[in-house]
Formats: C-alpha cells, structure tokens, sequence
C-alpha cells in the first residue's frame, strides 16, 4: 500500500497559486527526490504536506489517514516530520533541547532516542550543551534532521539540505541516509543539486511553475529530459 | 534617618512589585504580549481571594490556595478565547484588547463591590516584626520578599529544567517552526497566561493583606509592574526580580526624603535606568 499519496494538490499564497495539481506516490522505505529551480514550488509542496500552508484542492493522505488541511502539530504526529529550509533552529534552546523537543510529541516508542542520534552524528553529543546557533551550518544541519527524525516518523521530508553548505559537508549529511533509510523511515528529499538528488533517491520528480514535469526512476531518465524539465527550455 | 533601614524597606517594597511584575514578564517572554490589564487582574484576584474568605471564613492565606486554580483556569480561558484571537504581527489588537479589558474588569469589580477600600484581614501575623541585626522587619514584608524570590527561582526552574519550558522557549523563539515539532502555539500560551495569573494571585494575596485595595487601583500596580520588567529587560525573570527591587528601594529612598517623592522617585529610577540601559539590566541575548 502507498504510504503517502498526494493528489491533484493546489495551494496559493492570496492571489499567488504556487501549486497547479501536484500528484506524488511515496512506497514504503523508499526514497524520493523532488528537484526543480527557485521559485519551482519544492518549498511550497513541503510547507503544504506539514500543514504550514494549507492546501486550497486535492489530497494529502498518509496510508489510509487523510490529512489534507489538518493542522500542522496533528500532521506531525500522525507520523510526516520536516527538516525545514533554512535549518531553522530555536536559538534559546541548547542542541540537545533541540533533539527533545523534536521528540516530545512522540507517539510509544520507536527505533530514534537521543542516543541513537548521538550514534547517527557523533559531534551532537559532544556540543549537547552548546546553544544550538552556535554550530557550524553543516552541524545545525545535523541538530535540525536529528530533531525531525526524534518524532520517529514514518516519512521525513529534507527541504534543502544542501543549501549553503560546502560540497565536503554535504557529503557527511547524507552519508545519514542510509541509517535512516534502515529505520524504515521514508524519505522525500527537496534539492536543487541535481546530481545529489539522483544519488540518493530511488524515483526523481522535478517541478517547475508549480507543476510535475518529470517523473521516473534516475537511471531512466536522460540527463537532458531532467535539463528540459528543470530549466522548461525546449518542448512545451 | 537611618539609611540601611530604608534601603532594606526598599527592598522589601521591591519584593511586592517584583510579585506583580512576574506574570507580565512571563506572559511577555513567551508570546510579546503586553497585558495592559494585568493589573486589574491582580485587583480581581484579591477580591477573589476576599469573597473566599468572608464566604467560607478563613483565613486569607488558605484562601488564596482556592483562588490559585480558579485564577489558572481563566488564565487559560482568556487566553484561549479571547487574546490567542487577537495575537499575531500587528502588535496593536491586543494592547487595545487588554486596554479594553482593563476597563471592563474596574468596571464590575465597580458594580459588584463598590468603590470602598477593602482589605484582607490576615490576623496577627499583620503587625509581627523580626529584629534583623541592626533593623526590624516585618514578618509579612520579609513573607513577602521571600515569595518573589521563590516565584522567581520556581518559574526559571520551569524555564528551564522542564518540556514546558522548553515549549515556551521554542515558541518564543519561532511560533511556526514549533508546530512541526507537533506543539499548539495556541496551547502553550494558554498555560502561559493559566500561570501569570497564578503568580498574579500570590502577588494579589501579599498587596491585600499589606494595604487597603479598590476596584480603581489596578492601572498603577501595571505601571510598576511595567516598570520592573523593562529595567530588568524584557523576558527576564531575573532581571523582572532586579527591577522590582530597584523601583522599591527609589521608592523608599524618596519617601526618606521626602514623604511626597515616593512614587516620583520610583519613576525617576526608572527613566535613569533606561537613559543608561535602553535594553534593560538583563537583556535576552536573540531579541
């Protein structure tokens, strides 16, 4: 059964409608990424998925929960956490308040505990007690996907991991992967680095205008059909 | 005039204002709202702490203990029903809310119990006083200061040792970043609020039993307790102590001086702290 089915999604901002009738299939323990320019509406998707902004049509269910327009707290209870663009940590908070409140509306137990994130990034529990801005961007990196994976969700979604980090860095986030993909947790990964997104992701969809483009499996899709899709330059 | 005397009954004052200045710390460092009727909100809880004790005949101080949970439970409800309506980026709605709120709680205390000064009768412990060295204090007064300071250790304990403090921070510091950690904003600040009006009890209980109160004297305890937070700096709860026990102490200076001076020399206090500190004694460093 499909573990996260989005469909025929629209969401506007007022007047602005950043999304025109988005269909995305998520699979258990599978990986996807979704790619596009600026201003494509990757951040919107995601804004719309956690309940930040709510979608004006279509669908969003989690296996067979339908979650379109629930507020974003029961979103994440129901089991869908975000690793929001930009990190956004909470400045009064030390790193390790930073993974405990990521944990305390956890539903029972789950594979994620605090130790279990110190094990995924060592450097965590050594800055535990350092407020949490004050670690280097690729480390608050770190704080903001241990934090999202504490709720122990079933799908986790990565809005711009990659964003202002050196190549290096980049590389140590998502060499997590697979740990967390061991977990069981799926994950939908945002990304503008085209070349990371086919590395890491079973099924590619790029976006552009608000729009799916694109869709298929890395190894299927040539490098200039994902060129046309992402950049819109050749056929209509 | 005996200085040392005055600047400890300064301080003791201070421990009043500091208790009324608390709970607008509090509700200010969760969510940036400024409850212009905080004061009258402390004037309700002291006639409700009245009517509790002319009701069931006890004293003043078991009273309060029945007032604490029904002050949390409009706490919550006002928060919820009314200012959660009101709070978001225009910081005006909700200072005109609580403006208006002001005026309407004067105005039933007003209706249901008159404009006669009132008074809670705590018994002997009123007129007690301990030989402290070269002063005596009051025991009340000293109660008095004693409680702030736990009030105070209490809610930075919550602060910070707690998942509900961590809530607080969290939302203070990003209200929508929160709600993907699944938190309420909404609920969080109805705690928030539940609790400011608790400590707003305990503060109610110490000014009833230390002097006589009327549905009109609300807007000045707001005018300390403003006072008190912004020369500790805003969200502070140490600083919130700090600038309680300023204001006291300038208080108590004036008066020594000058009978008449009292309150202008709190506000002078005040006005100097600020010319030197615009951001307050101790302000949070990510404001």
């Amino acid at each position: 059964m499909t573990l996260l089915s989005i469909t025929d999604l629209t969401a506007r901002y007022g007047d602005f409608q950043a999304l025109f009738g988005v269909d995305i299939q998520l699979e258990p323990g599978e990986t996807i990424a979704i790619i596009g320019a600026n201003g494509a509406g990757k951040t919107t998707l995601m804004r719309a998925i956690t309940g930040i902004v709510p979608p004006s049509g279509g669908s969003i269910r989690l296996q067979d929960r339908d979650l379109t327009r629930a507020p974003a707290p029961e979103i994440l209870k129901a089991g869908i956490a975000m690793v929001p663009e930009g990190r956004r940590l909470f400045p009064s908070l030390t790193v390790e308040e930073n993974l405990l409140i990521g944990g305390q509306k956890r539903q029972g137990n789950g594979f994620w505990t605090l130790a279990r994130i110190h094990e995924l990034f060592p450097i965590l529990a050594e800055r535990r007690h350092s407020p949490a801005t004050a670690l280097s961007g690729g480390q608050q990196q770190m704080v903001a996907i241990g934090r999202a994976l504490m709720s122990n969700p079933e799908v986790l979604l990565c809005d711009e991991l990659s964003l202002g980090l050196a190549p290096v860095v980049i590389k140590e986030i998502y060499a997590s992967f697979p740990m967390i993909r061991q977990s069981g947790t799926a994950i939908i990964v945002v990304e503008q680095d085209i070349g990371q997104a086919m590395k890491v992701a079973d099924r590619l969809y790029c976006m552009m205008e608000g729009r799916i483009t694109l869709s298929g499996r890395p190894g299927d899709l040539s490098r200039e059909a994902i060129h046309d899709a992402y950049f819109g330059v050749s056929h209509a | 005039m005996n200085w040392l005397d005055t600047l400890v009954q300064g301080l003791l004052l201070g421990g009043l204002y500091a208790l009324f200045a608390a709970g607008l710390s509090l509700v200010f460092g969760v969510m940036r709202l400024v409850n212009l009727a905080h004061g009258d909100l402390i004037v309700l809880a002291a006639y409700l702490i009245l009517m509790i004790t002319t009701a069931l005949g006890i004293n003043p101080f078991l009273a309060a203990l029945f007032a604490l949970p029904v002050m949390f439970a409009l706490g919550w409800v006002l928060q919820t029903y009314l200012l959660n309506r009101v709070l978001g980026e225009d910081i005006l709605p909700p200072l005109l809310v609580t403006f208006g709120l002001s005026v309407v709680i004067q105005n039933v205390l007003l209706q249901g119990f008159t404009a006669d000064s009132r008074k809670l009768a705590a018994g002997a412990i009123e007129s007690q006083s301990l030989p402290l060295g070269p002063v005596t204090v009051g025991v009340m007064p000293l109660m008095t200061l004693v409680t702030a300071v736990l009030v105070i250790v209490v809610l930075n304990q919550v602060f910070y040792r707690t998942a509900l403090g961590r809530a607080f921070r969290a939302t203070s510091d990003d209200m929508v970043t929160v709600q993907l950690m699944g938190i309420q904003p909404q609920r969080v600040f109805a705690i928030a609020t539940g609790i400011a009006l608790v400590v707003a009890t305990i503060a109610a209980l110490f000014l009833g039993t230390r002097s006589n109160f009327d549905p009109s004297i609300g807007p000045a305890r707001l005018l300390y307790a403003f006072e008190a937070v912004i020369i500790g700096g805003l969200g502070s709860l140490w600083g919130t102590l700090a600038g309680g026990l300023i204001i006291g102490v300038a208080q108590a200076l004036g008066a020594a001086i000058n009978p008449e001076w009292q309150i202008l020399a709190g506000h002078i206090a005040f006005v100097a702290v600020l010319l030197v500190r615009p951001r307050g004694l101790f302000p949070r460093a990510n404001d």
